[in-house]
């Protein structure tokens, strides 16, 4: 469990970074918080030719907060997220997800959109910047663009960026106004790998009846989804909504694989339990945020 | 008072060490000029090698040597041995160090390369191309029972030992029973996972022909008779030091491991330092599992819950091969009756090859399956007859009156199984009230109101410790003061140094400060067995009590001299030894020690007291009497006649989610009896570690082999040892009673805590969703199979709880 040999660059500036990895090409890859990566070296189920190492590169530490939502940067670390009061305020899913994130240490080293770039379906970061209509903003020779959050995952730990290409930053919108949100997950040690888990964002109308209820999962599907449950609730009072209705809905939608901790059937009985239990939380917050 | 330490929970004094990064495991032995070796390991379940292609490694900058099976020689070209011969075990089979023309596991050894660094090591092994026939694959003990494909072509029906015992006519003796039941059920491998995996560093002296091991071992002294045996070399020549270990579990205890002969082999080849450490993928795929089970339970009883007749027919995957016997077979067989009265006992444990990584003794070594047996044998019997769990087990228990106990059993030591000691009704009485066993019945109500289903569970053991052949001490006073403490068995983490310095303090007479203790280094101490079957405090505990007191004896005869008195009116306290009763008439213990060794030369200050004009002698006779040596130190030996027997109680209590069908261990009661206690803080320790790995034995780790042979959880990713925060708290109490066989009346206590996890979770789990638990662990995603599945048989207590069954 040692990697193969790499060469390994600790640019000091997004061009330098751009610069060595367009000379490196497809063997290059970017190295952040590593949690995920440097397993994969150690494992040799990756062997990239070249560690190009952005933790020296400036001003992508910042969580920037503002009306229209929470910037955060690529070198931000899950736990400095996990702390940001103002960018809970903006979104409260983040500061929900981010404690849901493996455990303390790796939460130091780990970043937020390292954790988006990887792709990994069990990884929360991915559903919650699909639930809340996100996007990353990707550096490359050419430019910046954004990719929003629907072309961004193309499949397991695989995105659509491709080339020399640095995501710098991921952008979650507000939370809207008369809205409410949860995240809960199931992982059968504290700290793992999801069995399943749902985050959902419950938007109530001025009278105080669901207006929407939308839901992503974790370790459920090959991308982030995100499931309009509406129509199971649509229009109904706040506090006698049937959200046991919506997590039966859920389990309509969902396409839940199996493995070695979970059948598939019983990833989409979770998915129908943490939908109502998330929404019903949900539902409450929105309720408080909903003048009566 | 620093010297009555017995039974005292003084700190560990090796944490201090060990939890500040200054411990001195395997992989901090050597320089950066120690050759680093990796190995190819089989990737196939069961393959035929055809061609092994090294020259793509061939260029690998810093590749040094590469070995596969035609390399070996003399000794090393055989079998690894069969440790443990048993006239049972009649189609042994061992691997050889690197795997000759046939692999039989995932993981298996096949060829070894030496580089310059393990990274380069590494790099080499993957560009070596090993052309493989495969063969069908052998996976799990109903497919090795079945036998449609075999593991070893010459073995047809996968049938390693078939090993019997019984005590009476168990067929008439059922077709007698008032009431008979029968039942089959199931238990996973699990595995050791100690936190350091294996590992070997040699170094060859070319000047001195000699080698010096170190290896992560629980055996030292054994491994260095087999590596002087496999490699030809004179036992005064190699010596083994087993270095800080972190952890065994029983794993190291299996030996010689390949690694533990190829790295000394390539030491002596390269004339260099070599190691091997071990990764977590390695330990997985390529050390030990256990507790692979199928187990078909016969049992009759009476009205009232009696036990008449118990049949038991077990299959026993033991893996690949069985360098280690059949130990655990034996062990099931023989601890399955518990603390309970069999009348008649027919027990039938077949040991069958499968194509997986080779089975030997994880803490509990057998034990933890035969508890499930018999202990839900207990909970079916309570079941069927409408009666208190509790009830039934209390009307089966050995009485304290009828020690010792036989069994009419042979134990995994050759030895008859004789209960020495034991108050079992006293660990049920203290047990229930513990864990609120009378109580359960308003638990589950409250539990029931917030929606979760509630049970409770309980299990008993009898647990063999201590087995011979000997263990043996050695206890030296310096002329310093310091008191040198040895023997030759290992320590795995377990807090020897502690109980062993506290046993020689308290036996001397000395402060616990003066005391250094050494374990598992054959250049202290050649003659050992090794750390197993919760034998440490037992044997060597005994033994350096027996060494402490014959330097005791000792002293006091020279201070009786010096002092010129009666040895019998001396006492030794604080590291001085007196006259009773007679205040200044005293002599340091140290200063007995320097006159113990009558000297010529004056080296230091104190070496002159002991030199040949420093006072007054008795020219009629020789410095060191007739029949004397030198010094002031002993050597002593304790050999059982055979075990002894501690005990225990478990009781759990479960908390299940009926969306979720998460499982909780809310309330973990242990009761526990290992005779005199060294040190309550350590047995303590014991207990809770143990406790922690039957809780995740229960609910867990499994290790999920494909159909394939593939382990597919071979990392700390996917194979589920728990982690603190799944772990319960554990109240414990402790109960006393001596074991008349030792001097100091101990039972082992290193895997009680494991031995009934399983079976009292499982009794638990049972109770509170009223649905037969018959195979464990048992998760979350299971138990919802099993509770929707219309076939999952209901138990008659949650019929009778529902009002609807009138069984009893």
């Amino acid at each position: 469990m040692k990697p193969s040999a790499f060469r390994y660059a600790d640019p000091r500036s997004l061009e330098e970074a751009l610069e060595v990895l367009s000379a490196e090409g497809e063997g290059a890859k970017v190295l952040a918080g590593g949690q995920s990566l440097l397993p994969l070296l150690s494992m040799r189920l990756a062997a990239p030719a070249t560690l190009v190492d952005i933790n020296r590169v400036p001003g992508l530490d910042a969580v920037e907060t503002g009306e229209g939502g929470v910037r955060v940067g690529a070198l931000v670390r899950h736990a400095r997220l996990l702390e940001d009061a103002a960018a809970a305020r903006v979104q409260p899913l983040l500061a929900r997800a981010t404690a849901n994130v493996a455990h303390p240490a790796i939460r130091n080293r780990g970043t937020t959109v390292g954790s988006i770039a990887h792709a990994d379906p069990s990884g929360e970061m991915t559903s919650v910047l699909a639930l809340t209509g996100g996007s990353v903003t990707v550096a490359t020779p050419a430019g910046v663009e954004t990719v929003g959050w629907q072309d961004l995952f193309v499949g397991p730990l695989e995105t659509s960026v491709h080339g020399p290409a640095v995501v710098t930053s991921a952008f979650f919108p507000a939370l809207p106004a008369r809205s409410g949100t949860a995240f809960a997950e199931i992982a059968r040690r504290k700290g793992d790998y999801a069995v399943c888990g749902a985050g959902v964002v419950v938007t109530l109308d001025e009278d105080r009846r669901v207006s929407a209820a939308r839901a992503a999962y974790i370790s459920v599907g090959l991308v982030p989804e995100v499931h309009d449950l509406t129509e199971a609730v649509a229009g109904q009072p706040v506090d006698t909504a049937d959200w046991a209705g919506a997590g039966a809905l859920a389990r309509t939608l969902v396409d839940p694989d199996a493995d070695i901790h979970a059948s598939a059937d019983y990833r989409r009985l979770l998915v129908g339990v943490l939908t109502e239990r998330t929404l019903i939380e949900a539902a409450a917050e929105a309720a408080g945020r909903t003048a009566a | 008072m620093t010297t009555k330490v017995f039974g005292e929970p003084v700190r560990r004094r090796e944490d201090a060490r060990l939890i500040t990064g200054k411990g001195r495991y395997l992989d901090d032995i050597g320089s950066t000029a120690t050759l680093a070796a990796a190995f190819v390991r089989s990737p196939h379940a069961h393959a035929r090698i055809l061609d092994i292609d090294v020259t793509g490694a061939l260029d690998v900058e810093g590749l040094v040597a590469i070995y596969t099976y035609e390399d070996l020689t003399g000794p090393l070209a055989e079998p690894l041995p069969v440790l443990i011969p048993h006239p049972q075990l009649t189609a042994p089979r061992t691997g050889f160090p690197l795997a000759n023309g046939e692999v039989n596991h995932v993981g298996e050894p096949v060829v070894m390369v030496v580089a310059t660094d393990r990274y380069l090591a590494e790099d080499a092994a993957e560009r070596i191309l090993v052309t493989y026939e495969e063969l069908p694959p052998v996976v799990g003990v109903d497919a090795a029972r079945e036998a449609r494909h075999a593991v070893h072509a010459e073995i047809p029906d996968n049938v390693a030992a078939r090993h019997h015992q019984e005590t009476g006519d168990v067929e008439p003796a059922l077709a007698a029973a008032k009431n008979t039941l029968s039942f089959t059920q199931y238990i996973e491998r699990s595995a050791c996972m100690p936190m350091e995996g294996k590992g070997v560093h040699a170094r060859w002296d070319a000047a001195d022909s000699s080698l010096r091991v170190y290896t992560s071992t629980q055996a030292s002294t054994s491994v260095r008779a087999a590596i002087a045996a496999k490699l030809e070399l004179s036992l005064d020549k190699v010596e083994v030091i087993a270095p800080d270990v972190g952890g065994g579990f029983g794993v190291k205890i299996v030996h010689p491991w390949p690694e533990e002969l190829l790295v000394p082999m390539a030491a002596i080849a390269l004339q260099a330092e070599v190691k091997w450490a071990e990764d977590r993928r390695e330990h997985f795929v390529s050390s030990a599992h256990e507790r692979q089970q199928r187990q078909e339970i016969t049992v009759g009883y009476d009205d009232e819950g009696r036990i008449t007749a118990l049949d038991v027919h077990i299959w026993h995957d033991n893996g690949a091969y069985t360098p280690y016997g059949i130990i655990v077979p034996i062990v099931t067989a023989t601890q399955l009756v518990g603390p309970y009265v069999i009348p008649v006992y027919r027990v039938i444990v077949e040991s069958v090859f499968t194509n997986t990584v080779i089975v030997t003794p994880y803490r509990g070594a057998g034990r933890p399956q035969g508890c499930f047996a018999m202990e839900r044998t207990m909970d079916r019997i309570a079941d069927a007859l409408g009666l208190d769990r509790a009830v039934v087990r209390e009307r089966n228990l050995i009485q304290p009156d009828q020690f010792p106990y036989d069994h009419h059993l042979t134990f995994q030591d050759g030895r008859p199984v004789i209960y020495d000691s034991g108050d079992y009704p006293g660990l049920m009485a203290k047990l229930k009230k513990l864990v609120g066993w009378e109580e359960a019945e308003q638990l589950r109500a409250d539990a029931g109101a917030r929606g979760r289903m509630l049970g409770v569970g309980m299990a008993l053991y009898v647990e063999g410790t201590g087995p011979g052949p000997y263990e043996g001490g050695h206890v030296q006073v310096l002329g310093s003061g310091k008191v040198l403490v040895s023997t030759g068995l290992t320590s795995q983490g377990q807090g020897h140094e502690t109980a062993f310095a506290q046993i020689v303090a308290t036996e001397l007479g000395v402060p616990i400060e003066d005391i250094e203790v050494t374990t598992g280094d054959t250049r202290r101490f050649g003659y050992a067995v090794g750390t197993f079957a919760s034998r440490a405090a037992v044997m060597s505990g005994n033994a350096i009590a027996l060494a402490a007191r014959g330097v005791r004896a000792k002293a006091l005869r020279i201070a009786a001299d010096v002092l010129e008195v009666d040895p019998g009116d001396l006492e030794i306290d604080e590291g001085v030894v007196q006259v009773k009763g007679t205040p200044g008439a005293s002599i340091p213990l140290r200063t007995v020690a320097v006159l113990s060794n009558p000297l010529r030369y004056a080296f230091d200050e104190a070496a002159r007291q002991a030199t040949q004009f420093a006072g007054p002698a008795d020219d009629t006779r020789p410095p060191v009497a007739e029949g004397d040596a030198p010094g002031l130190e002993h050597v002593d030996y304790y050999s059982p006649v055979r075990s002894t027997f501690a005990s225990g109680a478990h009781a759990a209590i479960v908390e299940i989610d009926p969306a979720t069908w998460e499982i909780d261990v809310v309330k973990y009661a242990v009761v526990h009896d290992c005779g005199n206690i060294v040190n309550p803080m350590i047995v303590e320790g014991q207990v809770q570690g143990g406790v922690a790995q039957g809780v995740g034995g229960a609910l867990y780790e499994r290790m999920a082999y494909d159909s394939a042979g593939q382990l597919q959880n071979a990392s700390f990713m996917d194979f589920l040892m728990p982690y603190s925060s799944e772990i319960p708290d554990v109240v414990i109490d402790h109960q006393e009673t001596p074991s008349p066989l030792n001097p100091l009346g101990l039972k082992g206590a290193g895997e009680a805590g494991v031995i009934p996890g399983t079976a009292a979770i499982a009794s638990a789990i049972e109770d509170a969703v009223g649905r037969r638990i018959t195979a464990m662990p048992i998760s979350p995603t299971q138990l919802y199979d099993l509770m929707r599945d219309q076939d999952t048989e209901r138990t008659a207590a949650a019929a009778r709880r529902a009002g609807t069954g009138a069984m009893a």
